[in-house]
């Protein structure tokens, strides 16, 4: 299947912001480990491999905005309602369990975590449909 | 899709061109999932995309698709 324009792009900044994330995510953890920043600087630091993954969020915006396909696109669309429902009802329900003292506390980044996996469960869920219309 | 609502003429038109689902796509650039949503009344496309369908086909948006009212 030939691949258009706009979903190469998308690979191609994905792939760049993951690289990013990998390195800046090793970096921090050095730089932490063997000449632990103090003052703004450790926030900086702390906070760069977030970055990457604030641009991935960026990026398939972007894919949203430059996809000609509008009934492909109102796919992306559901993909990314499933995947924000799903982040923030887990982390909801997470906060309240720890709020009455259930659970360890976790840190809030699993919420871009749960968020992918709701963003892989939206596109089980569009290619279940798109099945069930085939047959 | 059992149970989908079909609101146009999108199949019959195709099949009358002797156009794949693929060959109407191209044409239209989109892909052929779309072709397949609309003609089986998954989805209903844009005003833009519904005048390009018209015009490929040489006739007037309500030839193809059901007014809603008339359904």
């Amino acid at each position: 299947m030939r691949l258009q324009p706009e979903m190469k792009r998308y690979t191609r900044r994905l792939l760049v912001t993951m690289t990013l994330y990998a390195v800046a995510l090793i970096g921090a953890n050095m730089w932490f480990r063997h000449a632990p920043p103090s003052g703004p600087l450790a926030y900086l630091v702390a906070i760069l491999p977030a970055l990457p993954i604030m641009g991935v969020f960026v990026v398939i915006g972007r894919l949203l905005v430059e996809m000609r396909d509008e009934y492909v696109r109102m796919l992306l669309v559901r993909q990314s309602l499933i995947a924000t429902g799903f982040a923030l009802s887990v982390s909801t329900a997470w906060g309240f369990l720890e709020g009455f003292g259930l659970v360890e506390h976790t840190q809030g980044y699993w919420t871009t975590v749960l968020w992918f996996a709701g963003f892989g469960l939206g596109g089980c869920i569009n290619a279940f449909t798109e099945w069930r219309a085939r047959t | 899709m059992a149970g989908a609502y079909v609101n146009n003429h999108l199949r019959t038109l195709r099949a009358e061109h002797g156009w794949s689902q693929q060959d109407l796509a191209e044409r239209l650039e989109v892909s052929r999932q779309s072709v397949n949503a609309i003609e089986t009344g998954r989805y209903d496309p844009s005003l833009p995309l519904a005048f390009k369908i018209a015009e490929l086909f040489g006739c007037a948006i309500e030839d193809i698709f059901v007014s809603p009212s008339k359904a």
